[in-house]
């Protein structure tokens, strides 16, 4: 073991290197390993805020469905209410017509049978008349005895 | 060192003090009886900056040498990291990083954390240093893993003796970066606490009273300077310790091929045994220095 001058040049060398390694060595790596990290970590909490944001957006479309859902349910329930009505509406409509024509088909009737029966009692009464005329040989006078024919007529 | 023994015969401690010798240029001093190849011994006239031919000469040059096969594989690597690190940090992008940019960030990363649980203070000095500290010293001490002879024997092929390539089992070299450290420790004691503070906290700690002052200030004194040594010593041991076992089973390669076998098996456990200590020696060395840096910037502990 033998100490001499290698010790100095190489406490120089030493001082070379480290002060290299201070000026071009070091700083460089060290700031483009902090700028990654950075990078790094700009990068995850955009992914955070679009995870974030694609949540929010998953959550309004299921907002939205869920709304039209509702909206056409809505719809439906009035339609078939609609339809209820309309087949409602028609039965009373069909109804009221049948009912109608079936008053007017009696009233008809009615006056059928009336006007069938002026006419039979017209008849009767000139059947009457002209039977009594046979049988009392013209001796009758229609015009005296109208009042009787018409009472007649009447009670028939 | 024993002398250079003839080719028939293999030598295991010529082998292994060879390897343990460091290729060595210094200034050997006036007077010096220099012996050449031949055995002959001449007398120096004056100082000489010369290359050390054996251990010997090396011992006689004293502080004036330099360790160049330690400096320069020192340089090299540290150089190596700063191109690798230096490159990558120019085109480093903060988009979608290549391959190699992902491992280089796993260090600095590595580092970053470390740091950031040791070292609580703002001085944009530490992570750098650490990263240096540990990227550095790691490749130094992964030289460990080159086979012991190969490195050496290219270099004797080209004509140079003595090379040992792994920087980190050369104590100037630990010890260098330790001092640096130290001086690093000093520094900032001073800066944070002031000179006044820093003296305080030599003289009167543990025990704050006046007539303590003698034994606080040895306590500390000793205690400070233990920091940069056992940061030194201790990378440089493990690492020589490692190396030294590698040089010991290669010296099994002489024996026959049984134990040769037997050695090349112990070299591989070793050598993956060793990876885990070649990175843990430099992580500690990074550790160690972080905290003494965080210590150094405690206002009061």
């Amino acid at each position: 073991m033998q100490i001499n001058a290698t010790l100095l040049g190489q406490m120089i060398f030493f001082a070379l290197f480290v002060l290299f390694c201070m000026r071009f060595v070091w700083p460089p790596i060290a700031q483009a390993m902090a700028e990654r990290a950075q990078k790094i970590a700009a990068g995850l909490a955009s992914a955070e805020q679009a995870q974030k944001s694609l949540e929010q957006a998953r959550e309004q479309s299921a907002e939205h469905e869920r709304a039209a859902k509702a909206q056409a349910a809505d719809l439906l329930a009035q339609a078939k209410k609609r339809a209820e009505q309309m087949v409602e509406e028609a039965k009373t409509q069909a109804h009221e017509e049948a009912e109608r024509i079936l008053a007017a088909a009696e009233a008809e009737r009615a006056q059928q049978l009336a006007q069938a029966k002026e006419a039979l009692r017209a008849q009767v009464s000139h059947l009457a008349i002209a039977g009594a005329e046979k049988i009392l040989e013209s001796s009758v006078d229609p015009a005296a005895h109208r009042r009787l024919l018409d009472k007649l007529a009447a009670q028939l | 060192m024993a002398a250079k023994p003839d080719n028939t015969e293999f030598d295991t401690t010529y082998y292994i003090q060879h390897h343990l010798q460091n290729l060595t240029f210094g200034k050997l001093p006036e007077s010096y009886a220099r012996q050449d190849s031949a055995g002959y011994g001449h007398v120096m006239e004056r100082e000489t900056w010369t290359w050390a031919r054996n251990s010997e000469e090396a011992a006689a040059m004293g502080f004036n040498a330099v360790h160049v096969d330690s400096l320069a594989w020192s340089f090299g690597l540290g150089v190596v990291f700063c191109l690798l690190f230096g490159w990558v940090a120019r085109r480093a992008t903060a988009g979608v990083p290549g391959a190699l940019q992902n491992f280089i960030e796993m260090i600095v990363e590595f580092v970053d954390r470390n740091v950031k649980d040791m070292f609580a203070f703002h001085n944009p000095l530490v992570a750098p240093l650490a990263l240096t500290l540990f990227v550095w010293v790691f490749l130094m001490n992964l030289m460990d893993l080159v086979p012991v002879d190969l490195v050496p024997a290219i270099m004797a092929a080209l004509g140079v003796e003595y090379h040992k390539i792994v920087p980190s089992t050369n104590p100037n070299i630990t010890l260098g970066l330790a001092l640096g450290v130290f001086v690093l420790m000093i520094y900032y004691s001073i800066k944070i606490k002031g000179l006044v503070g820093f003296t305080k906290e030599l003289t009167l700690h543990p025990f704050n009273h006046p007539l303590f002052i003698p034994v606080n200030l040895f306590m500390e004194l000793v205690s400070l300077l233990a920091r940069p040594f056992s940061l030194g010593l201790r990378l440089f041991g493990n690492m020589y310790a490692g190396e030294m076992i590698f040089i010991l089973i290669s010296v099994m390669y002489a024996a026959g091929w049984a134990l040769g076998l037997f050695g090349g098996l112990l070299q591989i456990g070793w050598a993956i045994f060793h990876i885990l200590v070649i990175t843990l020696q430099a992580f500690i060395f990074m550790v160690l220095t972080v905290v003494y840096l965080s210590m150094a910037h405690e206002h009061d502990h």
